[in-house]
């Protein structure tokens, strides 16, 4: 093998040279085969361990597979026709949405306004962009049970709050509205700040002269940020939208943790219970495996809809 | 010289980092206090049963086991992660090999496929392996991230010159040789932060845990979620037990704290 190789190599490229030195015909064989090699871990365990149970949880969603069935029924499209009329995977997607767009969008104003603040000429610019961030290294699990208790419908500190400005306490869990504001809210808090720093990034690789042509224009600080700032932040906030796109509609542990007792179905009413969280109580409380992958698969093709389609208007609406 | 800006703009910022930083203050809050005080009248000193508290979360869950869980498992995790991904961005990034731009173009393709929805395979797997409940269940799953590839690539690119590679190889030096010695040590900036943020991710990691293991081997975030999930929920025993956890990841922050935001802000430019 060694000798072939080096053979053709010779003949192409060193046709009127003596035959090279053994270590030289030995780095050949290195210059060829090590790149794969290097590239080769990642491949395989990425296909093994990433791709392959995505693709074979098609195949999975065409059985009536219960956990440790040895010998699961072919039902073709079965689980999808049950599926799309199954009121309680509607009720998840619309919850899954709605906590997402409560979510996304106010969240991507903020993160625009603290970044022109961070973007100020601060004293003690790192100690403010840590402060900002605090929330991105916290703990998930430990920060919504957190939450879990501020929203409290009884002791809650949001509704004593809410108290001392005559509102009346608002029961979070119960209502569909109030639980997705709580649950959005953990989304918020959570990426507001990592968010800032990302478009931060973006605006202080704006180059400076075009905001002082702009200057000398006579143009007013709102206006250079609405003209030139946020025109040239595009790619980011495309890249910020379709990220938190594809993050918002597996939203899981928020929702799982939400509900107190430790259930997965969202709430007495499926009220709060998303789309993941669905796929969730069917694999591993209902364990109907096939159903839970018709779900999986659906939302997998959901994901890259909304994200293609999020490129799509984010790419025409900053122009 | 530009001007400073005004005491409005520290104003505003103040007050977002307040409230970015009050629930770990409200969690320390609640588990300081005896489970009695559940009154409307909230009080913002702590009390003195923090420790009395902490006491009852060690005796209802096995937190330091899931402490140490936690550690070899987001360390196994980013390890293979980190020494994965320089690999193949090294070689993605300066050596030419057939397919490389394929090979590379699935990387980019794949970065944003949710492979969190082939958990059920995944299960199903881990059952015929005999790991369910068994630390391999949540390390194996995830040694490499297309993610870690792509941001070392990016990186090496300009980190190191093409001339260094051809010169380390004209010595003689094979790849594996220039990758130990040239690569490494030229990675290693963004090496440390890949390496940071897989630490992150694989501590707060939540879904796969919970499917895979049980209450007697858990990570702390599984940990945390039995507490949590009794029929009645004593808040100064939960909090107590999330105040617990959040404290090895505040102490984290602060010390790589400016590494991390460089991170996020490199990430953004980069990626």
């Amino acid at each position: 093998m060694t000798a072939t190789l080096s053979k053709v190599d010779r003949g192409r490229e060193q046709a009127s040279l003596p035959r090279p030195p053994r270590r030289y015909r030995m780095s050949n064989l290195d210059a060829k085969v090590s790149p794969y090699l290097f590239v080769a871990p990642f491949f395989v365990l990425f296909i093994a361990i990433g791709l392959f149970p995505l693709l074979y949880t098609a195949y999975v969603s065409l059985f009536d597979w219960e956990i440790g069935d040895d010998d699961p029924l072919f039902i073709g499209f079965e689980n999808y026709s049950t599926l799309f009329q199954d009121d309680q995977f509607w009720n998840a997607l619309f919850n899954t949405f709605s906590i997402f767009l409560l979510s996304s969008a106010p969240q991507i104003v903020v993160a625009i306004v603290i970044a022109a603040l961070l973007n100020a000429n601060l004293r003690a610019r790192t100690g403010w962009r840590m402060g900002v961030l605090l929330p991105y290294v916290a703990s998930l699990v430990a920060l919504t049970i957190i939450f879990g208790n501020l929203f409290g419908p009884q002791y809650g500190l949001v509704n004593d709050v809410l108290g001392l400005i005559g509102i009346s306490p608002i029961d979070w869990q119960a209502s569909t509205f109030g639980s997705h504001v709580a649950i959005a809210s953990m989304v918020n808090w959570r990426w507001t700040g990592y968010n800032a720093l990302i478009i931060l990034a973006a605006m202080q690789a704006i180059p400076k002269d075009v905001y002082e042509a702009a200057l000398v224009d006579g143009a007013s600080a709102l206006r250079r940020f609405f003209s030139i700032t946020l025109p040239l932040l595009k790619p980011t906030l495309i890249f910020v939208v379709v990220t938190s796109t594809i993050g918002g509609l597996q939203i899981f542990t928020e929702p799982k943790l939400f509900e107190p007792s430790g259930g997965s179905g969202g709430g007495a009413e499926h009220q709060y219970q998303t789309v993941v969280l669905y796929l969730y109580q069917s694999a591993f409380q209902g364990f109907d495996l096939g159903y839970a992958s018709a779900i999986a698969w659906v939302l997998f093709m959901v994901v890259i809809a909304v994200a293609g389609l999020n490129f799509f208007l984010t790419r025409r609406a900053v122009k | 010289m530009m001007k400073r800006p005004s005491f409005a703009i520290y104003g505003i910022l103040g007050a977002f980092v307040l409230g970015s930083a009050f629930p770990f203050y409200w969690s320390f809050l609640v588990a300081s206090r005896d489970n009695s005080v559940l009154t409307g009248d909230f009080t913002l000193i702590p009390g003195g049963n923090f420790w009395t508290n902490a006491v009852r979360v060690f005796d209802t869950v096995p937190f330091w086991k899931a402490l140490g869980n936690s550690f070899l498992v987001s360390g196994t995790v980013t390890f293979s992660v980190v020494l994965l991904s320089t690999l193949a961005g090294f070689a993605f990034a300066k050596l030419k090999f057939r397919g490389r731009g394929v090979l590379f173009l699935f990387v980019v393709a794949t970065l944003a496929v949710p492979t969190q929805l082939g958990i059920i395979p995944l299960y199903m797997a881990m059952a015929e392996f005999g790991w369910a409940g068994e630390l391999e269940a949540v390390i194996v799953p995830n040694l490499v991230t297309a993610f870690g590839v792509f941001w070392m690539r990016q990186y090496l690119l300009d980190a190191i010159p093409d001339e260094l590679v051809e010169a380390a190889r004209m010595d003689g030096c094979s790849l594996w040789r220039a990758f130990w010695h040239v690569a490494l040590p030229a990675a290693r900036p963004a090496a440390a932060m890949l390496g940071v943020f897989t630490f992150m991710q694989s501590w707060n990691d939540f879904l796969w845990p919970l499917v895979v293991l049980n209450a007697d081997n858990p990570t702390l975030q599984v940990a945390l979620e039995k507490l949590q999930s009794g029929y009645y929920v004593d808040y100064s025993l939960v909090l107590a037990g999330t105040t617990l956890a959040t404290v090895p990841v505040l102490i984290v922050f602060l010390v790589l704290g400016r590494q991390i935001v460089a991170g996020v802000m490199q990430g953004a430019v980069k990626g």
